[in-house]
């Protein structure tokens, strides 16, 4: 009994050495602010002036794409989709800690924004057609391509052309757009498929698969914690325009948007968006695309 | 429902994928399980611990933690082998420890005269299992073991989530989010699918359960 | 049957030969195990950088690293938690419906519970995050995985009240009916109560079974304990470490609770050793 009283309060201790041993532990800010605008006035009855009025917003994005849309261990949010959200939220003149993320898978992208369960969706969206008959897409305020990454040493796969003749395996997310693509160049057989493309990652590592598909810009920040074991191949075979979905029809919110996106190009903020996110593993900077019109 | 009648053909593949990982994990399993059981009451303590370990991490652990191991903890050991090596067999190793139990349990049915008996006659260890506790231990494992291959039938659409791919819950999972199909008869498809093996497998169990049922 | 009466007591030279076959099995089982240490080594799976967030309290990713971690263990115990109770629920309710229900009913009772068992949990737990909000329910996540787990759980908890209750003497409801009580009296008053007593260790291992199933969380992303894991990853990088680190952990919490299943087993069936204690073939015996 004395034994066990003796090992709790040893414990207890520990337990307090630990705790003030870790005061300071959440500084990893992503070093981005956007700018707040002061009252800012919007007609009467527009979504703006809901969102404004409201002081909040609820933005759809992913929580597991490094450099786009990650949640960290504090569970903050960060990426440039992160950042394309604050931007605009900021226009709006909310702040970055009255965001509500919501996480967003890709098969629910439009679900959420018809039932209203987010306010808008940033969240490596790319603008099809077939989308767009549900959601109206601001932007697009960023221009991916579905690409290859393959370890740093390998010259033998340069595009998905030199895949066919190859018994390479390649390995995508599930029920993902470049999964389907990918088919085209190889048989179903040498498709890997998990839920999370870190775990691609880890697949391309080990040696059980010799390249990981989808858009460039997620395997980027793939590449960026390999500690440059990885590269992309550099070649795109599809062009995947990201935008911002919000509900059917809102042409107001979708002009303010690409106004926004306007501005935040012109006076920098967008380019800091960038270089702050997923600027820190890429060498250029990439300008904003050109605008669609909102319909 | 349309979806389903267009696709059937992909339904099929996949039903065809699971049935084979069910076969080979389940042939496996049988040896595997039957191996642990005979470590879990054989006279020597170091195979008695490690029987003992075998089942209380495999029972206790989710068959996705388990998979993750196969599909990434073993390559990181410098093994490689295809994901469909690897899915099923942490399929059958997780259902191993279930195989076991059954077995163990279904030998300490067998009344312990039996095993007085045998060894009296001088059996050593091994023969008085194989030849005396085993064939009578048949009947009392039986049901149990159809229930866990039952139920590792229903496990390996979890093993499609490991690099797999093409098995039936892959192709509902294909078929709704990257197809951008109705989610709701793909689902019952799958459903379906699976039905269509669980529910024979289940009556069938039942007559053999009867059949081999021991009069008391 | 006990494990001894399988071999004789040994003599002095089985024993010398049992001795010498121990530390070799021993020797092997040892060597295959520190192969994989060498391996993992090898790898650099044991590095300050891998380990460091998890061990290291000095480690500035250790406090936010366990706190994510505990709050994914908060929600899988809580959606455990709600499930084994609406399972419990349902369960009974099947299981008595199913007992004294009119034919046709009764019929339909066994049809809903055959088609639930034949289906994964996994597509079940899929099928409520997808399909309901499409059928016009919309719920938060959790409520997702715990109706799916329910879906499955209930029916093999109607089996193991339905066998609980079997499992009581006869001469208990006769009694009951005896003294004027009507049925639903006797199920509520007499039977139910005892057949829950009976039933408790089977319970009991099926919250094992709804524990690790709840892992299937994160094919949803509702944020349980291996969710929670896989984010750390994306984050820290250490896949190995942290999957090593979650099965230690559903191990415990699993072993523990068996042990009070096997505990609560004896207790019960301590004094009245003549009534074999109902032992339903519950599902967490088949992997289920």
């Amino acid at each position: 009994m004395r034994n066990g009283k003796l090992t709790a309060a040893a414990i207890a201790a520990s337990m307090g050495l630990l705790l003030s041993a870790c005061g300071s532990g959440s500084s990893s800010e992503e070093g981005f602010s956007a700018p707040v605008a002061e009252n800012p006035s919007f007609e009467q009855g527009t979504t703006m002036a809901e969102y404004a009025d409201s002081g909040e917003i609820t933005i759809g994005t992913k929580k597991d794409q490094p450099l786009f849309g990650l949640e960290n261990l504090n569970g903050e949010m960060q990426g440039f989709d992160v950042a394309i959200g604050e931007i605009i939220a900021g226009k709006l003149g909310i702040p970055a800690d009255k965001i509500n993320w919501k996480e967003t898978p890709s098969k629910n992208r439009e679900l959420y924004i018809e039932q209203g369960k987010v306010d808008m969706v940033v969240a490596t969206y790319t603008i099809n057609d077939k989308r767009a008959e549900r959601v109206t897409f601001a932007g697009p305020y960023y221009e991916a391509g579905q690409d290859l990454m393959v370890k740093q040493d390998n010259n033998s796969i340069t595009g998905p052309e030199s895949l066919r003749d190859s018994d390479a395996k390649v390995c995508s997310a599930r029920g993902s757009t470049p999964s389907e693509r990918i088919r085209e160049y190889i048989d179903p057989s040498r498709l890997v498929l998990f839920d999370t493309y870190s775990k691609c990652a880890d697949a391309l590592r080990n040696g059980q698969a010799q390249a990981v598909t989808t858009d460039n810009s997620i395997l980027m920040g793939l590449v960026s914690e390999s500690e440059n074991k990885f590269k992309v191949v550099g070649n795109t075979f599809s062009e995947e325009p990201y935008g911002i979905g919000i509900a059917k029809g809102d042409t107001d919110f979708c002009q303010f948007i690409n106004e926004s996106l306007r501005t935040a190009a012109e006076n920098g903020t967008y380019q800091e968006a960038w270089n702050s996110t997923a600027g820190k593993v890429s060498e250029k900077t990439p300008e904003l695309p050109e605008l669609q019109s909102c319909g | 429902m349309q979806v389903l009648i267009d696709n059937y053909h992909l339904y099929l593949r996949g039903l065809g994928t699971t049935l084979q990982i069910c076969l080979y994990a389940g042939l496996l399993t049988l040896v595997v399980g039957t191996f642990i059981a005979g470590c879990r009451v054989a006279p020597l303590t170091p195979l008695r611990a490690f029987g003992t370990a075998w089942v209380t991490v495999f029972r206790n652990c989710p068959l996705a933690v388990v998979l993750f191991f196969m599909a990434f903890g073993i390559p990181a050991l410098g093994i490689n082998a295809s994901y469909f090596v690897f899915g099923t067999i942490g399929l059958a190793l997780y259902t191993s420890a279930f195989v076991c139990e059954a077995i163990r349990s279904g030998i300490n049915a067998v009344s312990p005269g039996q095993a007085e008996a045998a060894r009296s006659v001088g059996l050593g260890f091994g023969q008085t299992l194989r030849l005396v506790i085993l064939p009578q231990a048949v009947r009392s494992i039986v049901p149990p073991l159809g229930s866990v291959m039952i139920a590792m039938i229903k496990n390996s659409a979890i093993a499609g989530a490991f690099g797999i791919g093409g098995d039936l819950y892959a192709v509902g999972i294909r078929q709704s989010s990257a197809q951008g199909e109705e989610i709701i008869p793909v689902l019952l498809g799958v459903a379906l699918g699976y039905l269509i093996i669980t529910i024979p497998a289940g009556l069938l169990l039942g007559y053999v359960e009867r059949k081999v049922a021991i009069a008391r | 049957m006990s494990d001894s009466v399988l071999y004789e007591a040994p003599g002095p030279r089985a024993r010398l030969r049992a001795r010498y076959a121990s530390v070799i099995t021993g020797l092997v089982l040892l060597a295959v195990f520190g192969w994989v240490i060498y391996r993992l080594a090898q790898g650099g799976e044991f590095t300050y950088e891998k380990w460091g967030p998890l061990i290291d309290p000095t480690n500035e990713s250790f406090t936010p690293l366990w706190t994510l971690l505990g709050k994914g263990l908060g929600n899988t115990l809580l959606a455990a938690g709600w499930s084994i109770l609406f399972s419990l629920v349902i369960g009974t309710v099947l299981a008595l419906t199913r007992v004294t229900a009119a034919a046709w009913y009764r019929w339909a009772v066994v049809g809903v519970i055959e088609l639930l068992r034949g289906t994964p949990v996994v597509v079940l737990i899929f099928f409520a995050y997808q399909a309901l909000p499409v059928m016009g329910l919309d719920l938060p996540v959790m409520w997702s995985l715990v109706i799916g787990l329910t879906a499955y759980n209930c029916v093999i908890i109607a089996e193991i009240v339905r066998a609980g209750i079997d499992s009581l003497p006869k001469g208990q409801s006769e009694a009951a009916y005896a003294v004027g009580m009507r049925r639903g009296q006797v199920m509520f008053n007499v039977l139910l109560p005892q057949a829950f007593r009976a039933m408790l260790p089977a319970l009991i291992s099926q919250l094992v079974v709804v524990l690790k199933d709840t892992s299937l969380g994160f094919t949803i992303s509702y944020p349980e304990f291996v969710q929670r894991g896989e984010t750390a990853i994306e984050n820290l990088g250490n896949p190995i470490q942290l999957y090593l680190f979650i099965a230690l952990i559903f191990i415990v919490i699993n072993y523990t609770l068996s042990k009070l299943a096997v505990y609560t087993e004896r207790r019960l069936s301590r004094g009245r050793k003549s009534s074999a204690t109902a032992e339903p073939e519950s599902a967490a015996t088949t992997g289920d």
